[in-house]
């Protein structure tokens, strides 16, 4: 029993540092990806690559200036950023990263805590995220901070219903509401977007509002509220803000891969007869590429679509993706009934 | 005549607005975001447009006006005998200098009886036209492709003899502006700077 405490322990700070590792490296690839959808380069002077340039940014960070400003709420305005950095890498704790590795007698799980209410779970944990920019913009006392605040707060609220109804309907297949069921149960090619392609797209286009990515990063919203929320933070409070975004941006590419994408599965893994321990760690390496597609995806549409407006946002999220999830799930579940799968 | 007929298109890419309603596979905006992240892609594995500076520099035309160098002779004598006719023609008054007497024991630094003690060109000021060049009549000043790198301070900006004049070791090459045709402009005695 020590050895398996021992080992959720390594799993968590592994687990951990590669959530942090991934979204740093997924700031440069963010800014060479969009410098080369704009015929550019991108950073590229700092290190082979660029690849010593989030260290840059980082020390850059830490040696801004660390302004507060007078009328702030001092206690909030230092837990909002922290509760946002929290909240981030809470989410990677249900997520299965691979099968099982077995040494000896024991097995060992790549996967942190099988709770049997996984999905569950991480729908708490990221509502819970708002609180981070709630508090973060109203602690500012500043008008541009609390209008991006407000704005986040009722765009994640609006958002999380379609992505909660979506995902009735994947719980409704599967019948099981842990993580690992439901990417065990996709094993070979099986994966859940085919047999829920509009679900899928929902879910997608929920994780974007939910993360506060272009199309709907209004409550950043450069143009029109000087920085949203975090117009008011400086130094790492500002970074863990920035950073917590990649962190988001991470943990909800891996929710799609798992959900949607089979996780850790891969077509005819079976046929290439490799050993159960080596299939677990090929399978750890697809569901990286998985999250790696999805990121990539993630960048790519920020850098071709323009924001919504507010209004638009409102009207897509509440009259066209809420009816179109609850119309998904009763399909489902005529469909179910129907071929008893 | 009718107004359409009448309008000017200076490209022909204008395009008439319309408030058609948009037919339902418009209204869910799908195919127009596929079709936009595919251009996007596209762009993604062009060709890039940047220019790595101090690496790669990007050619600049054969007869560029970029910063001065003042020549020296074939005996490595410094040709300027500061007559002030760049000075004067400056339009940026960008030039400043200050004469002195060669001394006998001069001759081989110095061309001419007079010599630019100071010679000095506030590169903020410049605007590369290239008039001192051919205000010149000792063909003495030229301009060349090099760049005015960036300073930090305002006063760097003020070279002196030290940065203009051409190094005796390492001649820089202006034969570019220097066609016959230059040369037959700057002795074509009808032309008022030689009368």
């Amino acid at each position: 029993m020590d050895i398996q405490i021992l080992y959720k322990s390594g799993l968590i700070i592994v687990i951990l540092l590669l959530s942090l590792v991934i979204a740093m490296y997924a700031t440069l690839a963010e800014r060479k990806i969009a410098g080369f959808f704009q015929d550019r380069l991108g950073p590229n002077r700092a290190g082979i690559f660029g690849l010593l340039q989030p260290v840059a940014d980082g020390v850059k960070l830490f040696f801004k200036e660390e302004f507060m400003p007078a009328t702030a709420d001092k206690f909030l305005y230092v837990l909002g950023p922290s509760l946002t950095m929290l909240i981030a890498l809470l989410g990677s704790a249900v997520i299965p990263w691979g099968n099982t590795l077995v040494i000896g007698n024991n097995v060992f799980p790549l996967q942190v805590a099988d709770v049997n209410i996984g999905v569950l779970y991480v729908f708490a944990v990221t509502s819970i995220g708002v609180y981070g920019i709630m508090i973060g913009g109203w602690s500012s006392n500043n008008k541009y901070a609390l209008m991006g605040a407000v704005r986040a707060a009722s765009q994640m609220i609006s958002y999380e219903l379609a992505m909660g109804m979506a995902l009735i309907a994947i719980v409704m297949m599967s019948g099981s509401l842990s993580l690992h069921d439901i990417v065990a149960q996709q094993h070979g090619i099986h994966w859940n977007v085919w047999y829920q392609p509009i679900g899928f797209f929902v879910f997608v286009i929920c994780a974007f509002a939910e993360t506060n990515r272009t199309p709907f990063d209004l409550p950043e919203c450069d143009s029109e509220l000087i920085g949203g929320y975090h117009t008011e933070y400086s130094s790492m409070k500002l970074g863990f803000y920035l950073f917590s975004e990649y962190i988001n941006m991470f943990i909800s590419s891996a929710m799609i891969a798992s959900l949607y994408f089979g996780g850790y599965n891969f077509p005819f893994l079976h046929e290439l007869g490799m050993s159960h321990n080596w299939l677990t760690i090929v399978g750890t390496f697809v569901l990286f590429a998985k999250i790696g597609f999805f990121m990539f995806l993630f960048m790519w549409v920020r850098w071709t679509l323009p924001r919504f407006r507010y209004d638009q946002l409102m009207r897509f999220g509440w009259k066209v993706l809420l009816p179109l999830a609850i119309v998904n799930i009763v399909a489902t579940g005529v469909i179910y009934e129907l071929f008893k799968k | 005549m009718n107004q359409d007929s009448t309008k000017i298109s200076l490209t022909n890419r204008s395009k008439v607005v319309s408030n058609k309603k948009m037919s339902f596979l418009e209204s869910l905006y799908l195919p127009a975001i596929f079709k936009g992240m595919f251009i996007t892609m596209s762009h993604f594995f062009t060709k890039k447009a940047t220019v790595q500076y101090p690496e790669v520099k990007r050619p600049v035309s054969d007869i560029y006006r970029g910063m001065h160098v003042l020549k020296r002779d074939e005996e490595g004598r410094e040709r300027c005998t500061a007559c002030g006719l760049c000075a004067l023609s400056c339009p940026a008054e960008a030039i400043t200098m200050i004469a002195k007497e060669r001394l006998e024991s001069e001759k081989h630094l110095y061309r001419e009886e007079k010599y630019a003690a100071v010679y000095e060109i506030n590169m903020l000021r410049c605007i590369y036209c290239g008039d001192c060049e051919s205000a010149c009549p000792k063909e003495a000043i030229f301009l060349t492709d090099r760049f005015v790198p960036s300073e930090v301070a305002r006063d760097n900006f003020i070279y002196g003899k030290d940065v203009l004049l051409e190094p005796k070791d390492a001649p820089i090459d202006v034969s570019k502006r220097q066609t016959p045709e230059v040369l037959a402009f700057k002795k074509d005695k009808t032309q008022l700077h030689n009368k």
